[in-house]
């Protein structure tokens, strides 16, 4: 019954099946966000009270939103390498743990520049701030624990633990702002007509970039672990070959 | 499923599971605690105790604004819940989004009169995002189911 999910685990196949669509992959994420950002950034017209300041939500709020979906996809393919001691979901989780971290750091900067002007101060610890830079050092300490120890296979144990105890992170993120007063506002409600707050013209160039940054952590992700397969595949017979084919083109 | 990923997958779940609950009741032990601000409500109820350093949150109420001194920075309005009311006294430069009607959230402490001196004042913004043309056609909106509600009222 679970022959399927061993197949799809295998190494060789992510490899093969990933050579082809990445170039697409990758034109399209460039496309989504220059045209997001483009639209967000040039076109959009201005808060009626932040101005121009606004529209680092179109970075702020994806990028906070990519960040929870990294964790989330990450202790997934923790849970799953536990159960079912998939590998290469290991080494995709391995590759999730710097890229959310950067989507987190990205997400707490641009907040914070965007707090200075609004609020009138850089940061303040309140719950959804506070939680969310948990979430940053959630992040880095999986990558510290599981560099941490000398046998990868226990490395690769910790990280997951580790991993599936900080899920409890995310709903609290997520209802930080309704659970207690926070200086940070709630969820927007996005508008449906253009007689209302949060109109369509002002959060569609905002999901153009959230599935632009969806692209680009994918892309990214899929890179990252074709590198990791060929570091730990690198004595299989299929690795060998594609090394040596590699230096017969050049 | 065979027994030993069984097994392993009971472990996941537990680990989850233990996780919430543990961190649950943490956050529940601090209840309060996490607020990053009072309401003039919970002051009322005295909730907070004379001379403690917090901060408290509101609307900055319409028309209560008033600025004195030289430059404008000796500043009074009152911070309400639409329920309780708080003044609050500050000195210095206010952010670019306090306005009346709008979400403040102020640090200091209550004096002795019950007026709220503070140190440190910040704007919060809600989540509504539109452009100016947007804002007044939505006010325009209002105004006019206002007058409608009150035109029905006075005919019987």
């Amino acid at each position: 019954m679970w022959q399927w999910l061993y197949r799809l685990g295998s190494p060789k196949l992510f490899y093969d099946m990933t050579t082809g669509f990445l170039p697409w992959l990758t034109i399209v994420t460039y496309f989504l966000l220059i045209v997001g950002l483009v639209w967000g950034l040039g076109f959009v017209p201005p808060d009626y009270q932040m101005g121009d300041n606004f529209r680092i939500a179109y970075i702020h709020i994806p990028m906070s939103v990519g960040a929870m979906g990294i964790y989330a996809m990450m202790a997934c393919m923790a849970a799953m390498h536990m159960i079912w001691n998939i590998k290469l979901a290991d080494l995709v989780a391995r590759s999730c743990a710097a890229l959310g971290a950067t989507y987190c750091a990205l997400s707490l900067v641009t907040g914070s520049l965007w707090g200075k002007p609004t609020w009138g101060t850089y940061w303040i610890w309140d719950a959804r701030l506070t939680s969310m830079l948990i979430l940053l050092f959630v992040f880095i300490a999986i990558m510290a624990l599981r560099s941490a120890y000398d046998s990868e296979n226990s490395g690769s144990k910790a990280a997951s633990v580790l991993t599936l105890v900080g899920v409890v992170n995310l709903p609290i993120i997520h209802y930080s702002v309704v659970w207690w007063n926070t200086l940070h506002q709630g969820d927007s409600i996005l508008g449906v007509s253009s007689q209302s707050a949060n109109p369509p013209e002002v959060w569609s160039p905002a999901f153009f970039v959230g599935l632009g940054l969806i692209g680009f952590f994918f892309q990214a992700l899929i890179r990252r672990t074709r590198n990791e397969i060929l570091l730990h595949e690198r004595r299989s017979q299929w690795v060998q070959q594609l090394l040596t084919s590699k230096q017969l083109q050049e | 499923m065979h027994p030993a990923r069984k097994q392993k997958l009971m472990i996941v779940l537990f680990i989850l599971l233990g996780s919430m609950v543990t961190v649950g009741l943490i956050l529940v032990a601090f209840n309060e605690g996490l607020n990053v601000f009072f309401t003039p409500t919970e002051v009322a109820e005295g909730k907070v105790e004379a001379g403690q350093n917090f901060r408290i949150g509101g609307m900055v109420k319409m028309g209560s604004v008033v600025k004195e001194g030289l430059e404008g920075t000796d500043i009074e309005f009152i911070a309400t819940d639409t329920n309780k009311d708080v003044s609050v006294r500050y000195t210095g430069v206010l952010p670019d989004l306090f306005r009346e009607g709008q979400g403040v959230v102020a640090d200091g402490y209550l004096d002795e009169n019950g007026v709220f001196q503070a140190t440190q004042i910040l704007a919060k913004h809600d989540e509504n995002y539109m452009s100016a043309e947007v804002k007044s056609a939505l006010d325009a909106g209002e105004r006019k189911q206002a007058e409608a509600a009150m035109a029905a009222g006075q005919t019987p």
